[in-house]
């Protein structure tokens, strides 16, 4: 597999295959405006999980939400660092306790979606899926991927 | 075990211990309720009721608790003429409820609600139902009257009836039920089973509901047959919906081979699931049900501001 080298910027592994472009929209990428070079593979043979997605992105750095936002749907990703084209920083997303912010509930009838001065939270139930529980109208979020907040 | 300053949002937030507890206290409310004793244990404490949508019988009950009590209550019944409909928030107004009562009671026809009002409120806020989310005291008040009723609740088959898939009420019931170790029964039409998700659940906490859409055949082993409403909205054909109401329908006939023990509740208002000739009968148990919110409501407004 041949991906153009980054030198400064940011890479996702362990990606589950099939779900790099929702990491993609879940980033933002690519951003309006720039430039900055992002190579996606998908269904990459990986010894772990058959097979994997992988994205690299140039000169962006991940925030802390959007690292949280990628949790949600590829658990088990990798963040590499690189500067100067030297990898300065690997580690595994892990899935938070409970979510805040960047996910709105899907029930439409749900008293965070209406004009109150809070904002969702969610605990995280980790079993065979991810599964996210409202800690307001206590019902699960059915589609987690459409219910992330851009 | 304290309860002082505790909320009372959702009947998940309660142990078994905690629930029994609750029960108990209520029992010693019973005299009082019934207006055979005084009782002044709130006296000087008010009680905000805000009803943001009707509810006649959870209002009227919540006023009762309190002036048995020895407290007064203010409020309102509707949310016409409110500052909600002048845009104000749920949070605002609660912010300003509490500063005028020490409990806070709250219906409010969005799910969450309760949850929101006990986070801007430091005064203890009781859910008096949040949309199709919580009603706490109703699946208290049906545990207390199943007690009363049986003499206990663990052990007892009790059958839940009707509209399974839409009654959040009775998904918190059963989610109750299990923490008591009831062998339960749904018996629903097929089209408002319950929920998956709901029965998975149980499963987790060790119950091993049977499901069935026969109810006849499912009402001599009951102890307890806990009968919903079947709304006319939840079936586009209304002739399918004539034939189902009519199969659920708890008349004589239908609970002839009951055992002599066996109660019949609901949570009122009834529409036909239960004709007035079982009123008479040894089996009903839904009047009893009905003002049995009286003392639950008073044990639970008492525990809150911790004079119990
Ligand atoms: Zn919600």
């Amino acid at each position: 597999m041949k991906i153009t080298p980054i030198s400064n910027g940011t890479a996702i592994d362990h990606i589950p295959g099939g779900m790099a472009l929702k990491v993609c929209r879940i980033l933002d990428i690519p951003e309006t405006g720039s430039h900055s070079s992002i190579s996606i593979a998908m269904y990459v043979s990986s010894k772990k999980m058959g097979f994997k997605d992988l994205v690299k992105i140039e000169d962006r750095e991940l925030k802390r939400k959007e690292v949280d936002k990628i949790a949600l749907i590829a658990p088990n990703a990798t963040i590499i660092i690189i500067k100067d084209t030297e990898v300065t920083k690997k580690m595994q997303v892990s899935l938070p306790k409970k979510v805040m912010e960047i996910v709105k509930c899907s029930n439409p009838n749900c008293i965070t979606n209406k004009k109150e001065p809070i904002v969702s939270e969610f605990s995280v139930e980790n079993g065979s899926e991810i599964r996210l529980k409202c800690i307001y109208c206590e019902r699960y979020v059915e589609d987690i991927m459409e219910s992330i907040v851009w | 075990m304290s309860f002082k300053g505790k909320d009372v949002v959702s009947i998940r937030d309660f142990s078994r211990k905690e629930i029994e507890h609750i029960l108990s206290v209520a029992e010693t409310m019973v005299p009082a309720a019934k207006g055979q004793e005084t009782n002044e244990l709130m006296k000087g404490k008010i009680l905000a009721t805000l009803f943001y949508e009707p509810s006649t019988r959870t209002n009227l009950s919540f006023k009762a608790a309190m002036l048995r009590l020895g407290g007064s209550t203010l409020g309102f019944t509707d949310a016409k003429g409110t500052s909600a409909t002048k845009g104000e928030t749920l949070a605002d107004t609660i912010r300003m409820a509490e500063a005028y009562s020490d409990i806070v009671v709250l219906r409010h026809p969005q799910e969450g609600s309760a949850r929101l009002a006990a986070q801007f409120s430091k005064q203890p806020v009781i859910n008096a139902g949040d949309g199709a989310g919580q009603h706490p005291t109703q699946t208290l008040l049906d545990l207390f009257t199943i007690k009363d009723e049986l003499g206990s609740i663990e052990g007892k088959n009790i059958a839940l009836v009707g509209d399974l898939r839409y009654g959040r009420t009775a998904h918190s019931l059963a989610h109750a039920l299990a923490m008591f170790d009831t062998n339960l029964t749904f018996v629903s039409p097929k089209t408002l089973k319950m929920p998956g998700e709901v029965i998975k659940h149980l499963e987790d906490e060790g119950a091993e509901p049977v499901i069935s859409d026969d109810l006849e055949s499912v009402i001599p082993d009951s102890d307890i047959i806990y009968v919903t409403r079947i709304q006319k909205e939840r079936f586009p054909d209304p002739a399918e919906y004539i034939k189902v109401a009519g199969s659920y329908r708890l008349d004589l006939d239908m609970i002839k081979d009951a055992k002599q023990t066996m109660r019949i509740m609901h949570p009122l208002p009834r529409v036909n699931e239960i004709p007035p000739e079982v009123d008479a009968t040894v089996h009903s148990a839904y009047f009893r049900q009905a003002f049995n919110g009286v003392p639950v409501r008073m044990a639970l407004l008492a525990l809150v501001s911790g004079v119990v």
